[in-house]
């Protein structure tokens, strides 16, 4: 039971790394290598306003996640939209991306040293012990669960009900039919990158109450995400979910079961395996 | 195979070319040679990647997997073994390592193929420090009298070797079914062609070159542990040096990679304060500036010049 | 025409990067390369960077450094080696052969300090290292005479945390059962495997033991098998970001025991900003003499320079290198040489207290274990340090 909960509570902090990674590259086809470092910017937020003036990160939520937005939007217009026009196929367009975003990435680390410097920021916010079923858990991740659960539920139902998100889905299955049915295919693109730079950011600022960052270690979370995308299947919400889960439930149940030495293998190997029985992903489409 | 007289002159001009590199040790100060080193270790590297990556379009951020072995295989083989023997021995371990990781990813698509690479280096990385964690072992010294022209010119040797893999490849029926795989996938299956074995085969070469290139460094590291035989950020030099240069010529990555680590290094040297910053402006500017790489820059020079004459 | 700019821009870059700038006569380039980026750049920026900026001030303040008696003064160059030892090994042949640094400082951490070693070496430059713990000072002193060792060993700081403990044993504070837990690399694991045996033999029971890798986000699962073993002290050679973690667990799962050890980053003025006055009593990597007057105006004139509190480990012994090379540099002038011969042939006297190397080139005197007492981290175990404190009893953590 208790590692049940450890491992849901942990998946849910992955579904927060990830989801953004979803969006942008599910949606918006963009395999973004900075991602990590929007999610490190967004715990700088949270880090900056607790320290300096004692705003909560939960509070400091609804300030990071508008500007991100922004900042994310701006990024596509400016560097990614003449990749995506100057592409001609979907691989070229995978490389180009690869390459600006990873460029990115390290304007992105360049910045924040600069502005922050290199040292450790972490900081104590609601560190405190919470009783349930019998066992205890930090309040800073219990309440990182809650957001990654109405951040996921509300992305999950835009995208399955509203018109908006219906076409961007629409997008990401088949960008040329849908521009026939009139759907604005760049605008939308640019929206879901936007989106999903926004909902990283938040991330960020929920995960700096209990884990510790610097200015580098934004392409840790990466590669998580990436892991946590493919293995779910890209483009789908519910897949990403369910595999952050998994992720999160395996490793505790590795930690605390096996060896906590094998933690990180064990995600690969289960990462191997998925892809290996089914390349798409869990929820994934096939290709076509 | 036989060799036309154009052939035989573009050999003669590079094993010429080759011998006067290896010369550099004797005339170059020891910031010079390490440039040096720097060059040649990103050129077997990225050589190696290129002639696998470019008529496949797969990305393999597999290099610094493959890389990390060869650091070991020296690490751990250097009591017991001649060093001569350890970068063979490290070639041959990676090259049947790649196989399996081929014959086991090879047929997913393009970009589960990336990040599974991604994630063997990590794998591997993982595995080796719980090994040690378990052994009681610790970071491996390497104290040896090797010296970085020693290296030098081993790593010149390797290249050589690479560009001859890469020529006779590019010449046999294996580089043929290739460029049609890279073409299209469905036609070269339908041609008979099995794509699966010509990929995996050809994988196998980046990865024994990458294990060579790490066994024959791991003596100038002096003291090998995972995080530093194992690091991500290799994976992805070599791809931008390769893309940079352009993967379309053997040739190619070498202009990606000269400028490249001159440009790295001015910027390193003159903002050491700001060099990721400007690392990744620099990369931007690539990209969009250069977008078939330097190769399509020299070759759409040459075009026009020889429209004028 | 833009293609034209862009290879114009490019030459001007690479040329305004390998030419030399001259530099008048009358300075010293002091050369620095550590890690600004990558994963050791948080340690850096805490236990390197400020005091390579507060040593270049210090000795400038002075009116600069006295060689062969004209008073010099010093002018830095800090290269980022992005925790990249190829990078580190480029830099310090930048410095040398290029920058004409006429002063090299050691690099950061372990790993980068061996990988430099050779190079160091091969320049002859005397290489006091600050940031290297190491137990094969011996081999490598012989492989590289140049290479100096100044914060001790792996064994000594696991036999410090076991002798801390057995004092609280002793005394009646703790029982024997002890959980221990390291990080998955080489630091980790060779400070477990000295510290298990050593435990055994001290009496203790090890009812909990087990390693988790670096990265890994949630520690909840280790504290909370150490906690289910019921054990009367915890010990964890830990990295910065576990070393958080792992105390923040032991809050949040309420962990009462006598005696709370965590490794690397303990010593940090961030771990006591962070959680307050709850960490009282936590034992750690390091320490200092706090009541010396010297360490106590060393962290004044470090708060006042850079801005930041020194930590209270490395710190102040990466400082005290600079001093030796100082005092050194004063003494004999410039010859790398001569340098090397006077720091192995004296005492220096240094914000650590006497820094003297012996015949392996062994700094056979350091902390090796620190507490927290009253916002204070204070050395509590050493090798032949002076200002011990003894330790205290953990109390609960509100």
């Amino acid at each position: 039971m208790d590692i049940i909960i450890t491992g849901l509570l942990l998946g849910g902090t992955y579904a927060l790394i990830a989801m953004g990674l979803n969006l942008q590259y599910g949606m918006a086809r963009i395999m973004n290598l900075a991602n990590g470092e929007m999610l490190v910017a967004g715990g700088f937020a949270a880090f900056w306003f607790y320290t300096a003036g004692a705003v909560s990160p939960v509070l400091t939520v609804f300030l990071v996640a508008p500007v991100a937005f922004a900042a994310n939007w701006l990024i596509y217009m400016i560097f990614l939209r003449p990749l995506v026009k100057r592409a001609k196929s979907r691989g070229q367009l995978e490389v180009d991306a690869i390459l600006t975003t990873f460029g990115l990435s390290f304007v992105g680390v360049g910045l924040m040293l600069a502005f922050f410097g290199g040292d450790y920021f972490s900081y104590s916010y609601l560190s405190v012990p919470v009783h349930l079923l019998g066992d205890t858990y930090g309040a800073n991740r219990l309440v990182a669960f809650g957001a990654a659960v109405v951040i996921c539920g509300a992305l999950w139902l835009w995208l399955a009900y509203s018109r908006m998100g219906v076409s961007i889905r629409a997008i990401a299955v088949a960008p040329d039919s849908a521009r026939l049915v009139g759907i604005d295919v760049r605008a939308l693109a640019a929206l879901a990158f936007a989106l999903g730079g926004a909902v990283t950011a938040t991330g960020g600022a929920l995960i700096s109450t209990f884990l510790t960052l610097d200015a580098s270690t934004g392409v840790i979370f990466t590669l998580k995400a990436l892991v946590i995308v493919i293995m779910g299947g890209v483009g789908d919400v519910r897949g990403t979910v369910v595999a952050a889960l998994l992720l999160g439930l395996l490793e505790t149940f590795v930690a605390s079961v096996i060896d906590p030495g094998l933690t990180l293998a064990a995600a690969y190997l289960l990462f191997v395996i998925i892809l290996l029985v089914r390349p798409q992903g869990l929820f994934g489409r096939k290709t076509t | 195979m036989r060799l036309s007289p154009k052939d035989w002159q573009g050999l003669t001009l590079a094993a010429i070319a080759l011998i006067v590199v290896a010369c550099l040790p004797l005339v170059a100060s020891g910031y010079q040679l390490s440039l040096g080193v720097t060059v040649a270790m990103y050129t077997v590297l990225a050589t190696s990647w290129a002639i696998f990556s470019g008529p496949t379009h797969y990305i393999s951020l597999a290099t610094a997997a493959f890389f990390g072995v060869g650091a070991y295989v020296t690490g751990i083989g250097i009591t017991y073994l001649p060093y001569w023997a350890l970068p063979l021995i490290a070639g041959v371990i990676a090259a049947v390592m790649a196989a399996l990781v081929g014959l086991a990813t090879l047929r997913l698509s393009g970009v589960y193929f990336v990040i599974f690479t991604l994630g063997l280096a990590e794998f591997l990385r993982q595995v080796i420090t719980w090994g040690q964690n378990i052994s009681g072992t610790k970071g491996i010294y390497v104290l040896t009298s090797i010296t970085e022209a020693h290296i030098f010119w081993q790593l010149l040797g390797l290249a050589a070797l690479v560009w001859l893999a890469g020529w006779a490849i590019g010449r046999s029926r294996l580089g043929f079914a290739l460029r049609i795989i890279g073409d299209d996938e469905v036609v070269a299956k339908h041609a008979g062609i099995d794509t699966a074995r010509a990929k995996i085969l050809l994988f196998m070469l980046p990865g024994g070159v990458a294990a060579m290139t790490g066994a024959i460094l791991a003596p100038r590291y002096v003291y090998i542990e995972p995080l530093i035989a194992f690091t991500p950020m290799l994976s992805f030099q070599v791809v931008i040096m390769a893309l940079l240069g352009g993967t379309g010529r053997l040739w190619g990555p070498i202009v990606g990679v000269i400028p490249f680590t001159f440009l790295w290094e001015a910027i390193s040297r003159s903002f050491p304060n700001q060099t990721t910053l400007l690392l990744g402006i620099a990369f931007l500017a690539i990209v969009y500036l250069l977008p078939k790489g330097f190769v399509g820059l020299i070759e759409s020079a040459r075009r026009r010049t020889e429209g004028w004459s | 025409m833009k293609r034209r700019t862009f290879t114009a821009l490019a030459t001007l870059a690479l040329m305004a990067g390998l030419t030399t700038p001259a530099f008048a006569q009358d300075t010293l380039k002091v050369g620095a390369v550590a890690p600004k980026t990558g994963p050791l750049a948080g340690g850096a920026a805490v236990s390197y960077w400020p005091n390579v900026k507060l040593w270049v001030e210090d000795v400038n303040a002075r009116g600069g450094l006295k060689v062969d008696g004209k008073q010099m003064k010093l002018e830095v160059v800090e290269y980022d080696d992005q925790t990249n030892p190829g990078e580190t090994i480029k830099a310090v042949q930048r410095l040398v052969d290029q920058d004409q640094a006429q002063i090299v400082l050691p690099p950061y951490s372990t790993g980068l300090n061996l990988a430099a070693a050779p190079i160091y070496a091969r320049y002859g430059i005397p290489m006091i290292t600050s940031t290297a713990t190491t137990d094969k000072a011996a081999d490598l002193s012989k492989q590289f005479p140049n290479v100096f060792i100044s914060l001790g060993g792996a064994q000594p700081i696991a036999l410090g945390a076991v002798e801390a403990l057995t004092k609280l044993k002793a005394k009646g504070d703790i029982g024997n059962k002890i959980a221990m837990v390291n990080v998955a690399d080489a630091f980790g694991i060779e400070l477990a495997g000295v510290a298990k045996k050593a435990f055994e033999a001290a009496g203790f029971q090890i009812v909990y033991e087990t390693s988790y890798p670096l990265g890994t986000q949630d520690l909840s699962p280790v504290m909370k098998a150490a906690k289910a073993a019921a054990p009367d002290a915890f010990v964890a050679f830990s990295y910065p970001p576990d070393t958080f973690a792992l105390t923040e667990q032991a809050i949040v799962e309420d962990l009462q025991v006598g005696a709370f050890y965590t490794a690397v980053a303990t010593a940090f003025p961030g771990y006591v900003k962070r959680f307050g006055p709850a960490i009282d009593g936590v034992l750690g990597i390091g320490g200092v003499n706090t009541e010396s007057p010297a360490f106590k105006e060393y962290a004044a004139r470090h708060m006042a320079v850079t801005g930041a509190a020194p930590d209270f480990w490395a710190s102040a012994v990466v400082y005290s290198t600079f001093q030796v090379l100082e005092q050194s540099i004063e003494a004999v002038g410039l010859d790398n040489a001569k340098i090397i011969a006077h720091i192995k042939g004296n005492a220096f006297d240094t914000v650590i207290g006497t820094l003297d190397f012996d015949d392996n080139n062994n700094n056979p005197s350091f902390w090796t274990v620190g507490q927290w007492q009253g916002g204070v981290f204070k050395g509590v175990a050493s090798t032949g340090r002076e200002g011990a404190v003894e330790p205290i009893k953990k109390a609960g953590w509100k």
